[in-house]
């Protein structure tokens, strides 16, 4: 639901770098997406196609690379892939975790000519 | 050719939230932003929570609602500044939004600056606006099921107050293994039952805030 106000401020970051580096055009933009944000890849490409009509990143593609949540377990320290439904440690029962990935939204790298 | 950015795409967000930061903390302005799903009792939980606060200490609230001002009318009954922003269509508050809205509340006349954020469980976590604590009020109508829908949301909140307790007789909803999943979430996070029909629970929840606002 967020994707619009995502979409363009990743736009204008993206745009900021380009013309900074004196980029002709945005060929590809390589996105790290943690799937905690609930961000859905196909959204964004969607508004990012109708905010970058006649700029530079117009025609970019989208590449997405999505994080799985990965917590910590604080009782026996534990690194583990978190699972749909399941809040506890799949080692030792424990439920007193820290989230250790799964939450980004940032811009990777852009590729420009 | 490739050029590596690495940067946060809400960067520009976060920066303007911490500008709203800067002008609260330089105001002595404890800011709470409340966030839940649409009828989960954001508004009435405000309500009770001026109620209880008047003669203590002085709140300003800031209502976001998509559209409308009914709840900014509601508010304005307790007698307390309330700006209302209609965020046209956006499912969240964010920092901009809210910085304008600042312009228009007699913040050096405030010490607790309650936010009432769109009604949703997924977008207003990841928009800071520069607040000092973040409150998500779950009812008991929505299900025990929500913390694992919507992780991010759990994870991001200082505070839960589990509302509407009162209906806990005709619900299935189990306020044990609800609070169990919320702390695998979020350690850290203080959890409240409370219920704005019958007022249970919302004094504790308000000597928290109390004490919280006093660390500041």
């Amino acid at each position: 639901m967020h994707e619009l106000a995502i979409t363009q401020s990743m736009f204008d970051l993206v745009l900021e770098q380009a013309k900074k580096a004196g980029a002709k055009k945005v060929g590809k933009i390589n996105l790290v997406i943690g799937e905690m944000t609930g961000v859905v890849g196909d959204c964004v490409q969607f508004y990012f196609d109708f905010i970058s009509k006649g700029t530079l990143a117009e025609g970019a593609v989208l590449s997405f690379v999505m994080v799985p949540p990965k917590a910590r377990c604080q009782g026996c320290d534990k690194l583990f892939e978190l699972k749909e439904f399941d809040w506890t440690c799949p080692y030792c029962g424990g439920n007193n975790l820290q989230i250790v990935a799964g939450k980004e939204l940032f811009v990777e790298s852009i590729e420009v000519e | 050719m490739e050029i590596k950015v690495i940067k946060d795409i809400l960067g520009a967000n976060d920066q303007i939230a911490r500008k709203n930061r800067q002008l609260f903390d330089s105001n002595k302005v404890f800011v709470v932003n409340v966030m839940a799903s649409p009828g989960a009792g954001k508004t009435s939980v405000i309500m009770e929570t001026i109620k209880r606060l008047k003669g203590k200490t002085r709140v300003g609230v800031v209502e976001g609602d998509i559209s409308s001002s009914l709840d900014a009318e509601a508010i304005s009954q307790e007698d307390v500044p309330v700006v209302q922003i209609n965020t046209g269509g956006e499912c969240h508050l964010d920092a901009n939004m809210t910085a304008t809205a600042l312009g228009d509340l007699p913040l050096k006349d405030i010490d607790l600056l309650l936010i009432e954020n769109v009604g949703n469980l997924v977008c207003p976590a990841e928009f800071s606006l520069g607040e000092d604590i973040r409150i998500l009020i779950a009812s008991t109508p929505e299900g025990d099921d929500k913390p694992f829908k919507y992780p991010l949301m759990f994870h991001e909140a200082d505070v839960v107050l589990i509302n509407k307790i009162d209906l806990l007789p005709y619900l299935k909803f189990d306020v044990d293994a609800f609070s169990n999943t919320i702390k695998g979430i979020n350690r850290k996070v203080k959890i409240f039952p409370v219920s704005c029909t019958t007022g249970e629970g919302i004094e504790a929840w308000v000597y928290w805030l109390l004490g919280r606002m006093g660390q500041k």
